[in-house]
This record gives structure tokens, C-alpha cells and sequence, in this order.
């Protein structure tokens, strides 16, 4: 009894949180899934069936294999789990087979591996500046940001509605950020490394790394005005990054736009904040403009922002902006009756939440935002009812069917364009950080 | 209220765990000839709608009673017509007469969804969240995760129908415990036309209003506020049963229809009194039928009939709560034709003495969760099951602390333990002999679960599981009695509700008597009286 009395004691909000997530988690497991669905059941069948020289051949399914190795290893030890749930699901022909115990499976997997998300939550925590003195725990930013990491709106229905295993992914990338913070640089590089070889789409992020860690790492001083101090290099420690991510982020595809963040992340180090940033900022540049971009990439900028957002007002304000456009933005990913309410009193809620708390944070610094983002961030509630309870009653829908993902998509890109302005010029108009550095 | 968004994202977090779970199979699914309850609903629809009112309740070749046939008052029959118009909008082979019958579809199971989750939202919730604002002595926070807890619990989210009568029986309660008498009479009054069973809850609330009554004095203000609540309760009824005065025979079919009388002491799984006495005595053979009614009716009167005088002669808003628990629980233990299902009629008071005795009510909530089992595995929720309960059980022992507070003080049961030391010096170990109760009962709880789960019943006694589901070891709880099984019983189930039985009802009888100091309820003489 005394042992579970400090289980559920002061200090384990955070359990409640996760476990409390986690069990929302289990009852979306009857919503609808989309083909990534198959995709990963095929990708289980080619791993377990196939000898590895097969795996990225194999075509017998439109849905061929398209990440990096990693990602194939941790199919194929998800397919010995797998094997005591359905056999038939391991066979490379049975194309889209999704028994219950199939999808019980898949469901659980994404469920369990979200540990390692959970685990960098915590670990960003740590983080957090808990120096604003506040005795009411849910003013605390370590709750705020808990709840705005575990909580998010767009991982949810992403990962456990629409399918995908972002949850884990996410995990390594927190958890190298947190690594950075925490000085423990060759850990978050090794932790990005093997992440890139998981999903490729974080070399958007990359540069971003690169540069920090050459900066920050390899040249071990400033001067004191924060400029560079060209004899405190260390070629250790430069060579030991880059046997770990340097070769790699020269394969990045350019995020172009992305440069002059990387200039002043050179020039101008910040620490772990301004590294943070400039990934923030990759992430959005290469949304902006990059090729074959998926609305799901948002999460990028999205995730790594909440740990921003806790911070500063200005930061909270931009996060605010571009979370709650950015989660609407993937509302046309849920297009099912049934998982309607499901979307709209899961974005109410988090945007709800983030907004309310993030204004209770900073109450005693100037309005978070102006009358014209108050304006548009309304505008929001109209256009979804709009697209999803008017349009579909209207003469247009035949002619037209097209018009509420057109405008969903005009009316999030100015939401994003305008965060990623904002978030541009604070990287250039914040002091930098100018202290020497010790081994 | 400060901290306002915090009371939004409650609710809308009780909205979207309601709206997830009801994604899940309903009861009766693919089931023909007779479906479920679920059917049942959309039968009422299709009747309203297409017959004249004075058809509703007679059995003809339009309405087969048997099949579905209306068992609810009036209320009912109107919410229903109401739906009825909304669906005849939407599709109306959704309530054609006769061809309509075992209609499933997507679309219709989300319109069916719908109508319940709006319910929910319009009646119910408010309901809750007002109750919580209004609880005295506690910090908001407390506030927010009393109304966290009460819409997370489970038994009100998995069982498929709209409770739009215990949102109406819950105004009932906060107008009348905020003074606003007619209004909160009038809500209960709506609730009683909407579902019968309210009667339970309706003892509690004529005692509170003639306390009141008397408080304000007989010849005075009292009368006239008697004289307004009758009113108040005379128009309500009439108002919901004007169109079946018109002939006799019309009211006295709803009321057959209504109390089934002729269908015997109890249906053969429920979990009271009645069932369990009548493994060792054949209480439906010894007794004739209309003796059956009396003795039940008396047991009834006389398990409730000490907290309603108290509640009558010091009426306060807490001892309403306290009494609405327990003559709920005497309803369900000791009265005539009791459903599983009724059990939420006694966790719907106990949910409102959450904030009191946080520990009993858990494990009260938990227990009567699970005691719905079977039938919750009948529909295919296991899983929505599993985890609100346990989303239940991790919001509650986090916000109140639970198994913290297990002291004599918060427990309730000081003066119980004191006058038991008066002739037992060494009574001090109540506390921890509840908390060992508790933990197995939660491991007996979770055993039976994956047994009944994953286990065939062995040959020879089939009802197994269901026999010991129904026997869990809890003293929170109304001795959860034997199933009628027949001659495979084992002893177990019989050593598990005497030792079951006599802490209960003790709790019970002291839910009634010593929670004041009243000097004149703490001579052990009149404690024995109150044992059964």
C-alpha cells in the first residue's frame, strides 16, 4: 500500500500523463487506417520472408520498400512478434490482408514503441528552465511541455489513426536535441546518425547539426565577443563527428533557403537554443519549398518547437501560430464520418490547452498575439465548417470537388509562411551567446 | 471560474473517450432474430413515428410487444418520436414500418451515435460540470479532477444508451441541493417519466423536500412551498401522460407495460439478494407471486426506511447525496425485477460522493464495472472496457490520492470503530484490513477478467466464471451474490458473502446513522438494530 501511495504520490504526473495518452491510444485502434498501413504490413512480409538481398528488389506489392536500412532491420524484428499474432500476414502476396489480429498487432506496435518517445519527453523535460518559481504544477512549463510533446494533436491522428511509426522516430530526434542540451554531444550525434539511417527525411534537419556541432563542439572556445576563436579547434573531436554525421549531411538536398540560418548559427552561436532553432527553421524552409513534400513533415518543425515554446513568449507565440495551422492542415488526412468528431474534439482540445496554458505562462509579459493572428486563428473554426458540413450540400461538390483541399491549404500555407517569417527574424535579432567554453 | 480551459479540455477529453468507445460494436450486432438493445431504440423510433399515440403500448399486428415492445414511460416514447423526425430526414428507411426492422448500417449506427453523444453533451455533462463548480471546501484543481473523474467512469461510457434520465435525475439533485426547489423537482420529475427506475432516487428526494418543508415551519413558508412542489410534480405528470388520460385502460396498459409484475422476483443474472437466497431456499417455488411482491416490497422499505427519516428530520444537501446512495443500493439488492444495468443507478450518487470518501467510491465504481462484465463481453468490449477502467482508476488514485487517505477519519467509519472498541479494546485495524480487501479484490478482479477471457469454463460447472465474477471479494460493495446456477455450486461463493456481507451492510447502515454527533444514534442497542 505505501508503495503505491508514492506511485501516485506528487511526483508522477508525468506517469498520468503517459500512461493517460497511452490508453487514448488504445481506444483508437478501431478508427480508420489508410494504406500505410499496408505499406508496413508488406514491408513486415519482405523482411521476414525475403533473404536481405531481396528486401529492396522485391515489387510484388506497389508499396516497395523506400527507408533506409535501419528501418528495414526494425520490420524485420517486429516480424518475429508479428509471427505469433497472424502467420498470414508475413506472406508477401497477401496484398492488403488486415485481419483483426493483424491489426491488433500493427496498432500495439506503434503503441509500444512510443516508449522511446515517452522517454524523450522526459529527458526534455530536464531541459526546461524550471527557474519561474510556480507551486501550481500545472503552470509549470515541465508540465506544459509535457503535455504539449505527449498530447500533440498531429502525432495522434497521424501515428495512431492514419498509421505511421512517428512516434519512435520523433523519440531519437527528441532525444538527441536533449542529448545537445545536456552537452552530452557525441550521444545526440550518434543518436541522429542512426536516426537518418531510420528516415531520411530528417536530413532536412541536418544541416542544422552539422554546423552546431562543428561550431560548438569541434572549436571548444570563443572569444568574448562570441566570434570565433580559430586555435581552440579540436581535431579529436572533429574527426570523431565525422565518422558520425558529417559525411551525411553532405548528401542533404538543400534545403537552400535553409542557409542563411546556418550562416548566422556559424557566426552567431547561441548554444543549444540557436541550434534548436536553426533545425526548427531547416525544417520549415525545406516543408516551404522542398520536393515531393508530405503534409506529415510538419511534425518536423512542429515537435521540436514545443521545446521552445516553453520558454519564451515571442517563441510561444510562433509555436502557437504554427502548431495549431500546421495540425489543421492535416485534417484532409481524416476524411471518414466516423473519426470527424474524433479530429475536431482532439484539435479543440489540444489547441484549447496549448493556447490557454501558454497565455497563463507568460501572462505577465505583452499579449501573445496581435488582433490580426487572433483573426486568423478564428478563421480556422469557420472554414472547417465550411468545408465539412456546407460544401458537401452544395451544387459545387460535383463540379468542383477539389475547393475544400484548396482552400484548406492556401489558408494553412499563410498561417506557416508567416511563423517561419517570424521565427527567421528572431534567429537574427536575438543577442547572441558569448560565454567561453571549458572542456 | 479560473482555470477555465483546464474544465474545457476535461470535457472534451470525456467527449472523445465517449466517441472512441462507441466506434466499437453495439449490443446485438448481427445478431437476428432479436438483436439488442440497440435495436430495440431504433424500434421505438420506427413505432413512434408511424403509429397514433394510443397504439404505442397495445400489442397489435402493427406493434408486436414482443419484439421490443415499449417498457419505458412516456418520455421516452416522445425522445424517441423526436430522433424519429431527425432520421426520417436523414434516410427514412431507417424507421419504415415493419421493413425496417434489423436495419444496420454505417450510417446509421453514427446517426444513432450521434443522437446519444448530443444527449450527453446537453444534459448529462453540463450536469456534472455544475455539480463540480458548485462542491464547497475544495481547491479548483480538486474541482477540475472530480469532473475528469466522474466523466471517465467507465460503466456510464460502455453501456450503449443515452443516460439522458440520470442527466435529468442529476439536475434534479443540484436544483434541489442549491434551493431551488421547483426547478430541481421538476427536472426529477422529467427524469422519473423518462425511466422508472428513478424511483429509486425518488425516496431520497421527498424526504429532503419535506425536511425542508418542516424546517421552514408548518404553518408558514412550508406549506407553501409543499403546497408549490406538489404543484410543480401534479403538472409535470400530467403534462407527460395527458394524451393516455384520455381512457383508462391507456394508463393502466403503460403501467403494466412498465412494471412487469408478472415476470417474477428476479431475471436470472442479476447480482442482489433475491438471486443469492434463492440457491439455498427456492424463494420462486416456496412463495406464491403475490406474496413475493409484499416481502419484497417490505425488505425494500425497511433497508431505507432509517435513512430517509434522518434525511426527513436534519435535511443538509450532503446527507441527500449520502441517502441517494443508499436507498439506490437498497433498490438494487432487495426490489422486485432488478436489471445488471441498475447498478448505474447506484453509481450515479456514489460519483457525487467522490469528493467525500474518494477511496470507498473507487473501489465501489471499480467493482460495479466489472460486476457488468459478461455483459460488456457479450458486445465485444472488452478492450474499450479494459482500458476505461483503467484510465478510471489512474485519474482517480492521482487526483485524490487515494491510498492515502485509508484512515479511520477519512474513511467515515470513526464512530463505528469507536463504539466497536467499547467492547473490542483491539479494534484498530480497520483501515488496514479494507486495504488488504481492496488489493484482492482488484487482483481477484483482473484474474477473473483474463480467466473468463482466455479460459473455457471447465465442463461440469459452466457458469463458472460468471458464478465467481458475481462473488468478488469487496466490502465496498453489496455482497455481488451468487448467479443462479443450480446444483454445480462449490462452498466458496458462500464463505466469500459471509464474510462480504457484514462489513457492508455495517457501512451502509452507518452511511445512514453516525456520520454527526448525534449523541442518540451511538447506544450500540439501536447500532444492532440496523444490522440485517
Amino acid at each position: 500500500m505505501a508503495a503505491l501511495s508514492v506511485m501516485t504520490g506528487g511526483g508522477s504526473w508525468f506517469l498520468a500523463l503517459a500512461l493517460g495518452v497511452t490508453l487514448l491510444k488504445c481506444l483508437l485502434i478501431p478508427t480508420y487506417h489508410s494504406t500505410d498501413f499496408e505499406v508496413h504490413r508488406n514491408w513486415l512480409a519482405i523482411t521476414h520472408s525475403l533473404p536481405i538481398s531481396q528486401w529492396y528488389y522485391e515489387a510484388t506489392s506497389e508499396w516497395t520498400l523506400d527507408y533506409p536500412p535501419f528501418f528495414a532491420w526494425f520490420e524485420y524484428a517486429l516480424s518475429h512478434v508479428a509471427k505469433y499474432f497472424d502467420q498470414e500476414m508475413l506472406n508477401v502476396h497477401n496484398l492488403n490482408y488486415s485481419s483483426s489480429r493483424t491489426l491488433l498487432f500493427q496498432r500495439f506496435s506503434v503503441i509500444f514503441t512510443d516508449a522511446l518517445f515517452v522517454y524523450a519527453v522526459h529527458e526534455c523535460c530536464k531541459c526546461v528552465d524550471g527557474k519561474k518559481a510556480c507551486k501550481e504544477l500545472t503552470e509549470k512549463p515541465k508540465f506544459i511541455l509535457s503535455v504539449l510533446l505527449l498530447w500533440n494533436f498531429g502525432l495522434l491522428i497521424v501515428d495512431h489513426i492514419h498509421f505511421q511509426y512517428n512516434g519512435f522516430l520523433f523519440g531519437l530526434m527528441l532525444l538527441s536535441i536533449a542529448r545537445l542540451f545536456q552537452k552530452r554531444h557525441m550521444e545526440g550525434a550518434f543518436l541522429f546518425a542512426v536516426l537518418l539511417h531510420f528516415k531520411h527525411i530528417y536530413l532536412y534537419v541536418a544541416p542544422a547539426y552539422g554546423i552546431y556541432l562543428l561550431r560548438s563542439y569541434c572549436f571548444t572556445a570563443n572569444k568574448p565577443d562570441g566570434s570565433i576563436r580559430w586555435n581552440s579547434f579540436s581535431f579529436v573531436r572533429l574527426i570523431s563527428l565525422g565518422l558520425t554525421v558529417f559525411l551525411v549531411s553532405a548528401l542533404s538536398l538543400g534545403p537552400f533557403l535553409a542557409l542563411p540560418s546556418i550562416f548566422c548559427l556559424w557566426f552567431k552561436p547561441q548554444g543549444p537554443r540557436g541550434f534548436l532553432r536553426c533545425l526548427i527553421l531547416c525544417a520549415l524552409s525545406s516543408f516551404m519549398f522542398g520536393w515531393h513534400v508530405h503534409e506529415k513533415a510538419i511534425l518536423l518543425a512542429i515537435l521540436p518547437m514545443s521545446l521552445l515554446s516553453v520558454g519564451k513568449a515571442g517563441d510561444a507565440s510562433i509555436f502557437l501560430i504554427l502548431s495549431t495551422t500546421g495540425h489543421y492542415s492535416l485534417f484532409p488526412l481524416l476524411f471518414t464520418a466516423p473519426e470527424l468528431p474524433i479530429k475536431i474534439l482532439l484539435m479543440l482540445l489540444f489547441t484549447i490547452y496549448s493556447i490557454s496554458s501558454l497565455k497563463t505562462l507568460f501572462r505577465k509579459e505583452k499579449p501573445l498575439f496581435n488582433w490580426m493572428e487572433t483573426f486568423y486563428l478564428l478563421g480556422l473554426g469557420p472554414l472547417e465548417v465550411f468545408c465539412e458540413f456546407v460544401f458537401p450540400f452544395t451544387s459545387w461538390k460535383l463540379k468542383y470537388p477539389f475547393i475544400p483541399l484548396l482552400l484548406t491549404s492556401v489558408y494553412c500555407a499563410v498561417g506557416i509562411t508567416y511563423a517561419w517569417f517570424k521565427l527567421y527574424v528572431s534567429v537574427f535579432t536575438d543577442p547572441p551567446v558569448g560565454k567561453t567554453k571549458k572542456q | 471560474m479560473e482555470k477555465w480551459y483546464l474544465m474545457t479540455a476535461v470535457v472534451l477529453l470525456g467527449l472523445t473517450v465517449r466517441w472512441t468507445v462507441s466506434l466499437n460494436s453495439y449490443s446485438g450486432a448481427g445478431k437476428p432474430p432479436m438483436f439488442g438493445d440497440y435495436e430495440a431504440q431504433r424500434h421505438w423510433q420506427e413505432i413512434t413515428f408511424n403509429l397514433p399515440i394510443k397504439q404505442w403500448y397495445f400489442n397489435s399486428s402493427d406493434n408486436n410487444l414482443q419484439y421490443w415492445g415499449l417498457d419505458y414511460p412516456p418520455l421516452t416514447a416522445y425522445h424517441s418520436l423526436l430522433c424519429a423526425y431527425v432520421a426520417q430526414f436523414i434516410n427514412p428507411d431507417w424507421i419504415a414500418l415493419h421493413s425496417s426492422r434489423g436495419y444496420e448500417s454505417q450510417a446509421h449506427k453514427l446517426f444513432m451515435r450521434a443522437t446519444v453523444l448530443i444527449a450527453d453533451l446537453l444534459i448529462y455533462i453540463p450536469a456534472v460540470v455544475l455539480h463540480c463548480c458548485c462542491l464547497k471546501e475544495i481547491s479548483t484543481k480538486k474541482k477540475i479532477a472530480n469532473a475528469l473523474c466522474i466523466l471517465l467512469y467507465p460503466g456510464l461510457i460502455l453501456i450503449d444508451y443515452g443516460h439522458f434520465h440520470l442527466g435529468l435525475a442529476l439536475w434534479g439533485v443540484l436544483g434541489v441541493s442549491c434551493d431551488w426547489d421547483l426547478l430541481g423537482s421538476l427536472a426529477f420529475c422529467l427524469a422519473v417519466n423518462y425511466k422508472q427506475m428513478e424511483l429509486y432516487h425518488s425516496l431520497p428526494f421527498f424526504c429532503f423536500l419535506l425536511g425542508k418543508c418542516f424546517k421552514k415551519g408548518l404553518k408558514g413558508k412550508g406549506f407553501v412551498l409543499f403546497v408549490k412542489l406538489a404543484g410543480t410534480v401534479v403538472a409535470s405528470f400530467t403534462l407527460c401522460w395527458l394524451p393516455f388520460f384520455t381512457e383508462r385502460a391507456q394508463a393502466l396498459q403503460v403501467l403494466r407495460r412498465l412494471f412487469p409484475v408478472d415476470r417474477g422476483l428476479f431475471e436470472d443474472k442479476v447480482a442482489n439478494i433475491w438471486c443469492s437466497v434463492s440457491v439455498f431456499l427456492k424463494i420462486k417455488d416456496i412463495l406464491p407471486h403475490h406474496v413475493q411482491i409484499i416481502v419484497s416490497f417490505c425488505l425494500t422499505l425497511l433497508s431505507l426506511l432509517p435513512a430517509c427519516v434522518k434525511l426527513t428530520l436534519q435535511p443538509s444537501p450532503k446527507g441527500f447525496r449520502f441517502t441517494l446512495v443508499s436507498c439506490a443500493l437498497s433498490f438494487f439488492l432487495f426490489s422486485f425485477q432488478v436489471h445488471e444495468k441498475s447498478i448505474l443507478l447506484v453509481s450515479l450518487p456514489v460519483c457525487l460522493v467522490l469528493s467525500e470518501i474518494p477511496f470507498m467510491s473507487t473501489w465501489f465504481l471499480l467493482v460495479s464495472t466489472f460486476s457488468m462484465l459478461p455483459l460488456l463481453l457479450k458486445d465485444d468490449l472488452l478492450m474499450p472496457s479494459v482500458v476505461t477502467t483503467m484510465a478510471f482508476f489512474i485519474a482517480c488514485a492521482t487526483s485524490f490520492s487515494i491510498f492515502e487517505k485509508t484512515s479511520e477519519e477519512e474513511l467515515r467509519l470513526k464512530s463505528f470503530s469507536v463504539s466497536v472498541r467499547k467492547h473490542l479494546p483491539r479494534f484498530t485495524f480497520l483501515p488496514r484490513i479494507i486495504q488488504h480487501l481492496f488489493i484482492i479484490s482488484v487482483i481477484t478482479m483482473v484474474l477473473l477478467t483474463l480467466m473468463t477471457v482466455t479460459l473455457d469454463p471447465p465442463q461440469k460447472l459452466p457458469d463458472l466464471f460468471s458464478v465467481l465474477i458475481s462473488t468478488e471479494l469487496t466490502s465496498a460493495n453489496p455482497p455481488l451474490l451468487l448467479r443462479k446456477t443450480g446444483p454445480e455450486l462449490t462452498s466458496v461463493p458462500i464463505f466469500l458473502y459471509f464474510i462480504c456481507g457484514t462489513p457492508t451492510t455495517a457501512w451502509c447502515a452507518k452511511r445512514c446513522h453516525v456520520r454527526t454527533q448525534d449523541s442518540n444514534w451511538q447506544t450500540p442497542g439501536r447500532q444492532s438494530r440496523t444490522y440485517t
